[in-house]
């Protein structure tokens, strides 16, 4: 027992493999917050006056709010003061072709293993590549724009669909609605934003790449997706942060809105830097994602796959109000070292013969803290609605935690919610098993761990799935053999 | 080919192997026999490379190298194979990808190309063949769900899928039906040549009319109390293990 232990102590060892700073010059407005960076903010972006009355009015309601304490987290204190807020490439370029990006930039791409050289023929994938704040970099926008898609970063979107914005933003994530997303609200400086006509087939996966670049830059994403009527689209996020000392914060918000019969699938792959052996440094996620099926028959379903940050604290959820509305959450979450994560997801169910899924799978390793926390709640008039919810948890090692927070409330006597969990640790006999056919332990335990979560990967584009079983088996394996 | 000699184990503090001594030359099949927790798949496990076990005496070498300087996956890609006595499950993980894995790893090691998934299919169509594997199983996760038989088939269509110089068959009979017994009896000898060796661990005689071995031993509290030719093993199943605890003074 006593080898398990110690050969886990030692797969578990790895060092963060992404970690580099790139040095694209960056311009950063003084550290701080108070109403009038928000109007700097706001004007150097040049927004409409509706979006500086939001930020204005969200910044007024964060004032009064306080830092949510119910996430079975530590959280350090944030010094809200010592952050600065907004941080773009000094010139914004506009690029006709590649030879023209910054060398740094696409040496960083390289380094990430997702060259825009390569991406930007990867048939199918549109790709909006975010350093930092700022959109860089939009590709495929002429296919999307003959089918009427509107694929652009969120400043570019405040300026040439502002009636667009003004009437969705909030809608899923109202200003007020919590702590982080009132901050996010008040100073977020860019991201992304899509809507797809009524009737439009996405025909490509949208892919984003978040980095967070610039020292001492909180970054603050602001995602809005819009499906009208019979749409679909897929949506995947990714990223990967440099390593550096000090803690981040990071607190996006992503909001989804699904017309009638609408569909969208918000993928993530989630890989911010979590801090080295000892917890230091890493960054803190406190993301606010949710989606509305407003519209009947619509569909929501949001999928990520968790490996990064010192501190997550997710809850990517689905507000059901169409009738025959379905939302969806698939999650794989890890966590290694001093790594700890509250995550999980929401599922209001409002119009009737709504339904719900829920998958969620924990991997905690190290000297981690692995939570699930999910509600589901039935309101009386959601009659004749369904949720399925399975929570697994598996444990690497005996120094690790997993926790699972459930809480359901079903408001009439025609739904059914089911709820599954099941905790359980890397068999030893497994890892045998897999040495006795010639296959190391590093190996072994990357494949139990991607069986365990296969459920959860299947759920992925496939490109994702791939990079996504990679990021697994990086983030455990280590210096074994 | 394997050298045991005066091989002590013990578990916990527990002593269960004290003295075993075993040579097996190439192309030869060694049957063990004895009571139910007298070591048999104790001394298996050691020789695989299972970790929960503390070696207390002895020397064990393979192919004239000490065995217990090499790594569980080291043996295996030095053709150490074992048939265990209870396959375990791996949820999620398609049956093709581990043996994908497991017989690229196989020939890495042996400094050959890895197959491509093309060709691996191939050569499992045939192995499935040999040991009438069920597709429907190899499409599954690993052990998933398998049956006590198809799990016990199952190993010995990695077997051949492998082809390991030492098998070391842990009661692979056990859970198989009369006609499987057959299949695998025959997959096994299949597989037999002048250079390789099959420890066969089994409680039955009926599997050594089908695999023939050159010596049978009885296997007792830990020690090796008995070796003789295939005959012993008809001995053993009309006379129970009652005459050998009594010659060892139980
Ligand atoms: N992990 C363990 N912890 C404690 N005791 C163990 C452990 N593994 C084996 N033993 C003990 O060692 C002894 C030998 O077990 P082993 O499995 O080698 O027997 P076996 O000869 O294969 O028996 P069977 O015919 O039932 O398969 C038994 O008494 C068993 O209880
Ligand atoms: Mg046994």
């Amino acid at each position: 027992m006593e080898e398990q232990d110690k050969l886990l102590h030692e797969v578990t060892q790895r060092e963060y493999q992404f970690g580099f700073y790139s040095d694209i010059e960056t311009e950063i407005i003084d550290k701080g917050l108070n109403e009038e960076v928000i109007r700097i903010i706001s004007a150097k972006k040049n927004e409409p006056e509706f979006m500086l009355e939001f930020r204005l009015n969200a910044y007024r309601r964060w004032l009064k709010m306080d830092m949510p304490d119910w996430a079975y987290l530590k959280i350090p204190p944030i010094d809200f003061q010592a952050i600065s807020y907004y941080a773009a490439p000094k010139k914004k370029p506009q690029y006709d072709s590649l030879d023209e990006v910054d060398p740094e930039l696409l040496e960083t791409f390289n380094k990430l293993g997702i060259p825009l050289e390569e991406q930007k023929h990867l048939a199918g994938v549109a790709v909006d590549a975010v350093i930092d704040s700022v959109s860089v970099k939009t590709t495929f926008k002429e296919t999307l724009a003959e089918k009427g898609i509107i694929f652009c970063s969120f400043s570019e979107a405040l300026q040439e669909h502002p009636d667009l914005v003004k009437k969705y933003i909030g809608m899923a994530v109202p200003v007020g609605d919590n702590y982080f997303a009132a901050l996010n609200s008040a100073v977020f400086s860019d991201g992304s934003f899509c809507y797809i006509p009524k009737g439009v087939r996405c025909p490509m996966e949208l892919s984003t790449y978040f980095r967070i670049n610039a020292a001492n830059t909180g970054q603050f994403e602001r995602t809005l997706i819009i499906a009208d009527e019979d749409s679909y689209v897929s949506y995947l996020e990714g990223c990967t942060a440099p390593m550096r000392d000090e803690n981040q914060l990071h607190a996006a918000v992503v909001e989804i809105i699904a017309l009638d019969r609408a569909e969208v699938k918000y993928s993530t792959v989630q890989n911010w830097y979590p801090g080295d052996k000892e917890g230091k440094g890493g960054i803190y996620n406190f993301v606010t994602k949710r989606g509305i099926c407003r519209g009947v028959s619509s569909k929501i379903s949001w999928t990520q796959v968790e490996t990064g940050s010192a501190i997550t604290w997710k809850y990517p959820s689905c507000i059901l109000m169409g009738d025959n509305s379905v939302g969806e959450f698939y999650s794989v979450a890890l966590t290694n070292h001093h790594q700890q994560a509250d995550t999980g997801t929401k599922m209001i169910h409002i119009g009737k013969n709504t339904k719900s899924t829920i998958v969620s799978k924990g991997i905690s390793a190290g000297v981690s803290d692995n939570s699930y926390r999910g509600l589901v709640k039935v309101l009386p008039g959601a009659i004749n609605s369904r949720n399925f919810s399975q929570c697994d948890s598996l444990l690497m090692g005996d120094k690790c935690g997993a926790h699972t927070f459930p809480y359901i409330e079903v408001g009439n006597k025609s739904s059914i919610v089911e709820h599954e969990a099941t905790t359980s640790k890397i068999g030893e006999d497994q890892i045998f098993y897999c040495n006795q056919r010639g296959i190391s332990t590093e190996d072994a335990i990357g494949m139990i761990v991607n069986g365990y979560a296969r459920e959860v990967l299947n759920k992925l584009p496939m490109e994702f799935a791939v990079e996504a079983q990679k990021l697994l088996a990086i983030s455990l394996e280590g210096s074994v053999g | 080919m394997l050298s045991i000699k005066n091989l002590c184990v013990s578990i916990e503090g527990k002593e269960i192997l004290n003295g075993i001594n075993l040579e097996i030359n190439p192309g030869e099949v060694h049957a063990i026999m004895g009571p139910n927790g007298s070591g048999k798949s104790t001394l298996a496990n050691v020789l695989a490379g299972k970790e929960d076990y503390e070696i207390t005496a002895g020397e064990i070498t393979y192919m004239g190298e000490d065995l217990f300087e090499m790594a569980p996956e080291d043996r295996a890609r030095k053709g150490i194979f074992l048939s265990f006595q209870y396959p375990v499950e791996i949820p999620g993980v398609p049956m093709v990808n581990f043996l994908k894995t497991a017989l690229n790893e196989h020939r890495k090691f042996r400094g050959e190309k890895p197959l491509t998934a093309g060709e691996f299919l191939k050569v499992m169509r045939e192995k499935k063949a040999l040991v009438e594997m069920d597709t429907e199983l190899t499409n599954r996760s690993v052990n998933e769900g398998f049956s006590g038989g198809e799990k016990k088939k199952n190993e010995i269509f990695q077997m051949a899928l492998l082809e390991p110089k030492l098998s070391i068959l842990d009661e692979t009979d056990s859970g198989l039906d009369i006609d499987a017994l057959k299949t695998v009896a025959h997959g096994v000898n299949a597989l037999r040549s002048a250079e390789n060796a099959t420890i066969v661990v089994t409680h039955y005689q009926r599997l050594l009319d089908y695999i023939v071995p050159d010596h049978v031993h009885v296997l007792y509290k830990g020690r090796i109390v008995k070796s003789a030719g295939k005959e012993l093993a008809f001995e053993l199943e009309e006379k129970g293990y009652e005459w050998i605890k009594k010659e060892n003074g139980d």
